[in-house]
């Protein structure tokens, strides 16, 4: 087996392992087979509570039986061994299993099953404890055998439909969210038990009154008629194994247990019991349209607790330039003959960063890469630019220039910029990457090994010497994935792309030599994005397996997997400090997952579909995501609370950026559009609000179209990504489609 | 296409909003593969496969969606196939849709899949070129979050609002083209030749000219209008786009339509639309690719005008020198096989000597010139190319090669070489082959010269026949100088307007038209140059004024006349210098030409319009490409015809 250390060690040793770059990274494979699943991962979640310890050794004691039964001795002897570890390597390893297992979900269906049952009873430990006397598997598995009468089943739907609307308005609409989880575990548990016609009548009596936002998954569920098709479906699988969180105030809540109770209602009372988790809260019960902005996902609302972890969202120091900026500097400005006034400039910019921020992280909480001297040259730029930045404002909106793709008949799927716009690389359907330079300086390679001895290393110029300019063009492509690429990102100092593709890798190249350095493997699903760090070194990458992984340029193995999405993860997104990872999924959640210690410390629900945009506001407070229902929805990162919601849109959202500053968030789609959004007002507006109350519900302004900057039409040309210049013209990027 | 699995019969059912297999399929299906299947299995199978298909569609949706495609496509689906371990579908990857079609007989569909001959695809010579690199081009959409830049790199195009200043613009230069200053009117056209900055009022200037229709009272206001529309066509800023299409349709409508101001035969409206000819002509060589089919559409109507008996002579007058601006291949594709059926009626309007019939007469002398114009060219151009071709191949009768030589050599100094001459006709002829099918003159079946000259012989008698023979050998006899004295004599005595005069001159001409028929024919030969050669009697007898004119090109122009022609040419007795362009040549010959050429000459000058007579419309007068006119615009006209610019 490959690579087993343990966490922290990994993260200690991140800075000390030299890099091992592979030419291929083919190296890096496990689970492939069961074994391989559960044994492959120390890298990833930390310990949960105390409380969870039971349940993981039941499921591991579960697990064991299975492999026994299975006769898989060896596994049996490496779980065995490693659970030996420690608790916490147990624990760990619990949840480890069912992320990697569900890299290989194909391989057999009740492991994968398993391991997503597992994951579901860590996650989801402290409230109604599974009554599992017997650690036994079948026990696991049969989650629906336990039925009433199945003709029974429309009376009692039709009861429970009977009282909510019957009850006082305000309570009606928090009950009304039962609807949706009952409507779909009754429909299920007829299906499980072969009672197809019942299953189909009940669907035909109850669908057509669940909220318009769950037709999608209706389709999915009217689809699913036996018991063999529960098995493949993954979806469903999820709906069955987690629990439907709902939130209800303790009034609405008490309402309900009394009618249930009265009624000898067990059937309901059941499933409310096992498959639902309701999150009671005191106080007014909430509107309909509080509740509706927040419901949504395939999974329910998000828990409170869940919310609760502190998120240093602020931002990390920035580093100190050094002597040689200011001497640069100074002679810089002396040829235009006033370098006073700019050193007054850099101490007032100085001493702003000096300021310690108390929602940022400490400085090293993750470590991160060293500051390299073309780093620094990097900042002075960056620094010099941002003098230069246009302040936006509603009066005073970014110029748009837009790059247009054309003849990309084999269909562009992914763009990116570099931070300092100077190179554009395209992600295509074809499998190949392309990297085109925006600036009249053309791309090189670097010169080959025989051509590179013979060059004087001592000579200053030595970094333009080894660039070979016989091959400098404006584009280049870089071939390698066997599947469209669906990510493209640029490291920040220019030198690496990353690339994720359908064939379940993530490559990195190199812009030096325009070859492939390194393929990671580990997903072995499609990649549907990745990303660098802000600071480079470290990237993430999600993909159909719902899994995110972070990984580190120089490992071939993810140091950290960040399991818990119910469905793909198709986006993700580093916060400005590098110390958080936001995803953006097909279950309809946004979360927020910690670098250190891999928990999901935010759960954010309130899309009603596929989440395929993710921004970070650049202060590192905010969050917005879009998703295919044309909305754009603003998040509290420190409260965990949704802030505002930008309607507008009439396709997917496919491109969010902030500007450099914060004041206006510009959103690409795929209605031709893009827009620009007041983000200072959206976000002022909020932060008036009590937001500190206890129920953690919001009343969000319904002013999206005052918040509207403007709307701006591209010619048949959806918007694929936006960015930022560092003075702040808006670039966008989309590809021209003829038809 | 996800649905043509290969299960021939879909049916959709109203309950369920999917695609469902019935168990006959299956059953076929399993038949089809050697499998008998019970009632039950088929059953559970068609369950099974409806499933399975729903989910193979629901899964490669999100490959759809993370492609950012709107359109699910068959790749999409052969992905979520291949991820759930399924055999992918091969055959279906075609960009274009296929076609699932309904068989009469029974309830059976199908995917039409033809079969290909894979050895044809091999062996394919058209190898299709790679798809156009993939590029990315920036332009800056809109400044500081306004306003919407024009596109670089494109020609700018008319925007909503016209700017205050263009709007003052399109007011003074339409003000200045219809007033009354030639001057201003001249400094307005020459601005709106060359000003690049006017595309925004293109469609407005289009509009005023689409005004012709309105105005067809007044000569000098359709003048005006076609010298705007001269300037936009050749103002090199301008893309006139589909507006083409408009400005050809106001120039038709001057050269076809019985103006109102033609009722007045003072009015000389045949100059009008002999200009409006070559402005269609230069329009279309410069400007027929930005609409397709645009040379078809103008041979149609101009036909159609031809062959309706009705339209009066000016109408048919317009036609024929439409073609003829068009170039020979127009001439022979339409006016050569019309002719037949057209001459008789022209010749029952000829031989009309009824007084009531003097103007219509007239009319019809005009056309029969510029049939004569027309064919002349035609025949000399043939001759050409086929002499051309003969060279080629190194065969020909000894007196072909002689022409076709002596052309060549004259051609450098005199007009435009032998090849551009040919060249645009041959492209048109392409054009024509390329162009709509059930076009008229698609079953045209090319005419060879000896039978086309019998035929126009037959029409013309030796009025063409002189011309052609001088014509041809000499490939450029000059017929300016003759003309010019004339018209220095004449002019100051019929400027004093006499319309009997000009009216009689037809006439005059008629007679001598018959006249070589009488002579019976000995120039039926066949062979045009031959013929050349044994005219000399009646060409001596002719050229009565050409001698003066050899004499005068060969002083005015001495570094031509040193050309081999004249070795040549005494077989011919008909030693002229070779000055003007082929084309015109029957200026010499033809007597009752010579006359027309007088009478048209007449009426021009005399034309009634006394504030623009002096310059514009007398300037261009002078230099138009008029049938009959004297040398020096004729060679200007050769010229801007085959160099594709307008004299002006």
């Amino acid at each position: 087996m490959a690579a087993v250390q343990d966490g922290p060690k990994e993260l200690d040793a991140e800075k000390e392992t030299k890099p091992e770059i592979l030419s291929d990274g083919t190296s890096n494979l496990l689970g492939n087979t069961a074994s391989g699943t559960l044994s492959s991962s120390p890298l990833t979640a930390a310990p949960a509570g105390g409380a969870t310890k039971m349940e993981d050794q039941q499921t591991l004691i579960a697990v064991l039986q299975f492999l026994k039964r299975n006769k898989l001795s060896e596994s049996v002897e490496i779980l065995r061994r490693e659970a030996g570890l420690g608790e916490h390597q147990e624990d760990s390893q619990a949840t480890d299993g069912s992320g990697g297992g569900k890299g290989d979900g194909d391989g057999g269906d009740a492991n994968s099953l398993l391991s997503r049952v597992s994951i579901t009873s860590a996650a989801a430990p402290q409230s109604m404890p599974v009554k599992k006397d017997q650690p036994d598997v079948s026990v696991v598995l049969s989650a629906y055998s336990q039925q009433g009468d199945p003709s029974l089943y429309q009376v009692y739907y039709s009861g429970l439909k009977n009282f909510i609307e019957s009850v006082l308005d305000c309570h009606r609409a928090e009950l009304s969210q039962l609807f949706y989880p009952l409507f779909v575990h009754m429909y299920l548990e007829l299906v499980y038990n072969n009672h197809e016609t019942k299953a189909k009548a009940f669907f035909d009596k109850f669908s057509g009154d669940q909220e318009c936002y769950y037709q999608d998954d209706l389709r999915i569920l009217c689809s699913l008629t036996k018991k063999e098709h529960l098995k493949g479906n993954e979806v469903l699988l999820d709906f069955r194994t987690s629990r439907f969180v709902l939130r209800i105030s303790r009034d609405s809540y008490q309402l309900l247990k009394r009618h249930l109770q009265e009624r000898h209602n067990n059937q309901i009372w059941n499933i409310i019991q096992e498959h639902l988790y309701i999150d009671i809260f005191d106080g007014m019960p909430r509107s309909k349209s509080q509740i509706d902005s927040m419901s949504g996902s395939l999974a329910g609302e998000a828990r409170r607790e869940v919310n609760k972890a502190k998120v240093f969202y602020g931002l990390l120091k920035e580093p100190e330039i050094e002597v040689p900026l200011d001497d640069e500097d100074d002679e810089a400005e002396n040829e235009e003959g006033k370098p006073k006034k700019k050193k007054t400039k850099k101490d007032s910019l100085g001493s702003k960063s000096k300021k310690q921020d108390p929602n940022a992280p400490q400085q090293n909480r993750i470590p991160l890469p060293e500051l390299k001297d073309s780093d620094k040259l990097d900042k002075i730029m960056y620094m010099k630019e941002s003098t230069k930045r246009i302040r936006l404002g509603p009066e005073n909106l970014p110029s748009i220039c837009f790059y247009t793709f054309l003849n990309a008949f084999q269909g562009l799927t992914a763009v990116d910029f570099t931070d300092d716009s100077s190179l554009l690389a395209g992600g295509f359907a074809d499998s190949t990457v392309r990297v085109w330079s925006v600036t009249p300086k053309k791309l090189r390679k670097v010169k080959s090994t025989a051509e590179l001895n013979v060059i004087d290393k001592e000579s200053d110029d030595v970094l333009e010497r080894i660039m070979d300019e016989k091959t400098a063009s404006e584009s280049k492509i870089l071939h390698g994935h066997s599947g469209p690429v669906y990510g493209v990102s640029f490291s920040p100092d220019r030198n690496y792309l990353l690339s994720s593709s359908e064939d379940g890798t993530v490559r990195l190249w190199s812009l030096q030599t325009f070859t492939c350095l390194v393929g990671y493997k580990g997903h072995n699903y499609p990649v549907w994005d990745t990303q660098f760090s802000p600071f480079g070194y470290y990237f993430v990458s999600g993909g159909h397996d719902r899994v995110a992984r972070l990984w580190a340029m120089d490992h071939y193995q993810p140091l950290r997997i960040f399991a818990g999405h119910l469905a793909d993860v198709t986006c993700t997104r580093f916060h400005p400090n590098s110390n958080y990872v936001a995803t953006g999924s097909t279950d309809r959640t946004v979360r927020l997952w910690d670098v250190l210690n891999g928990n999901c410390v935010r759960i954010l629900t309130g899309h009603k579909g596929p989440i395929h945009s993710l921004a970070f506001s650049p202060n590192g407070k905010f969050l917005a995501s879009g998703s295919t229902d044309g909305r754009v929805l603003l998040w509290d990162i420190g409260h965990g609370l949704m802030i505002g919601e930008l309607k507008g849109h009439t396709d997917t959202i496919y491109a969010l950026k902030f500007s450099r500053d914060g004041e206006i968030l510009a959103s690409g789609s795929m209605d031709n559009t893009v827009r620009l959004w007041d983000s200072m007002k959206a976000f002022d507006e909020v932060e008036t609000d009590d937001f500190t109350a206890t129920t953690g519900h919001i009343h969000l302004p319904d002013n999206s179209q005052e918040l509207l900057l403007g709307m701006y039409h591209s010619k048949s040309t959806p918007v694929t990504h936006l960015h930022f210049t560092r003075r702040n013209l808006l670039l966008a990027a989309g590809t021209y489609n003829s038809q | 296409n996800h649905r043509s699995l290969g299960e021939p019969i879909l049916k959709r059912r109203e309950e369920r909003r999917f695609a469902e297999v019935p168990r006959e399929s299956i059953k076929l299906m399993a038949e089809s593969s050697g499998v008998e299947l019970s009632e039950e299995v088929a059953a559970l199978l068609a369950e099974d496969v409806c499933y399975r298909l729903r989910e193979a569609t629901q899964n490669s949706s999100q490959f759809m969606r993370h492609a950012k495609r709107r359109k699910l496509s068959v790749e999409d689906l052969n992905r979520a196939l291949r991820w759930s371990n399924t055999e992918t579908i091969c055959g279906y990857g075609a960009q274009d849709a296929l076609p699932f079609r309904p068989l009469k007989e029974g309830e059976l569909f199908f995917v039409e899949d033809r079969e290909i001959n894979l050895v044809e695809l091999a062996l394919a010579t058209n190898i299709p070129k790679g798809c156009a690199e993939t590029m990315v081009r920036v332009h800056v959409s809109y400044l500081d979050g306004k306003g919407n830049l024009e596109p670089q790199g494109t020609v700018p195009t008319a925007v909503q609002s016209l700017s205050e200043d263009l709007l003052k613009y399109y007011q003074q230069i339409t003000r200045a083209i219809l007033g009354e200053d030639p001057h201003l009117m001249k400094v307005a056209l020459l601005d709106l030749q060359s000003n690049s900055k006017i595309a925004a009022l293109l469609p407005y200037f289009v509009y005023v000219i689409s005004g012709v229709k309105s105005v067809s009272h007044d000569l000098d206001q359709l003048n005006r209008l076609l010298h705007m529309v001269k300037s936009l066509v050749q103002n090199p800023y301008l893309y006139l786009g589909s507006y083409v299409r408009s400005l050809v349709s106001s120039v038709m409508y001057c050269i076809l339509e019985p103006l109102a101001a033609s009722i007045n035969p003072l009015n000389d409206h045949w100059t009008l639309r002999d200009y409006a000819a070559l402005l269609l002509s230069h329009i279309f060589w410069t400007h027929g690719d930005l609409v397709s089919g645009l040379y078809h559409q103008i041979l149609l109507s101009l036909q159609k005008v031809l062959s309706d008996p009705v339209r009066p002579l000016c109408s048919h007058y317009g036609a024929v020198v439409g073609l003829h601006a068009l170039g020979w291949k127009a001439v022979e594709r339409v006016l050569y096989p019309h002719l037949p059926a057209y001459w008789a009626n022209l010749q029952a309007v000829l031989d009309d000597y009824s007084v009531s019939n003097a103007q219509v007469k007239a009319d019809g002398h005009k056309v029969y010139g510029a049939i004569l114009v027309a064919v002349e060219r035609l025949l000399k151009m043939k001759a050409l190319s086929l002499t051309l071709a003969a060279e080629g191949s190194g065969a020909g009768l000894p007196g072909t090669t002689t022409g076709a030589v002596s052309f060549r050599e004259n051609s450098p100094g005199l007009s435009p070489p032998p090849e551009p001459l040919s060249e645009p006709p041959l492209g048109i002829a392409s054009h024509l082959q390329a162009g709509g099918a059930g076009c008229p003159w698609e079953e045209w079946t090319p005419v060879s010269l000896p039978a086309m000259y019998c035929e126009l012989y037959s029409f013309f008698g030796d009025s063409l026949a002189v011309r052609f023979s001088t014509g041809l050998p000499l490939g450029g006899v000059p017929p300016p100088g003759p003309c010019q004295p004339l018209e220095g004599r004449k002019e100051p005595a019929s400027s004093a307007p006499n319309l009997e005069n000009t009216r009689k001159m037809p006439q005059l001409t008629a007679s001598m038209n018959i006249s070589p028929r009488q002579d019976g024919s000995p120039r039926m030969e066949p062979q045009p140059p031959s013929l050349a050669a044994t005219v000399p009697g009646r060409s001596l007898a002719r050229s009565s004024s050409s001698s003066v004119s050899r004499s005068r090109s060969s002083s005015s122009r001495p570094g031509r006349s040193t050309s081999q022609s004249r070795d040549i040419f005494p077989k011919a007795r008909f030693p002229l210098p070779q000055a003007g362009p082929p084309a015109f040549s029957f200026i010499i010959g033809g007597r009752q030409m010579g006359r027309r050429c007088q009478g048209r000459r007449f009426q021009t000058s005399f034309s009634p319009t006394p504030p623009l007579t002096t310059h514009p419309p007398r300037a261009y007068a002078h230099k138009l490409p008029v049938i009959g006119r004297v040398s020096k615009p004729v060679r200007r006209w050769t010229c801007s015809h085959y160099s594709l610019h307008l004299p002006l």
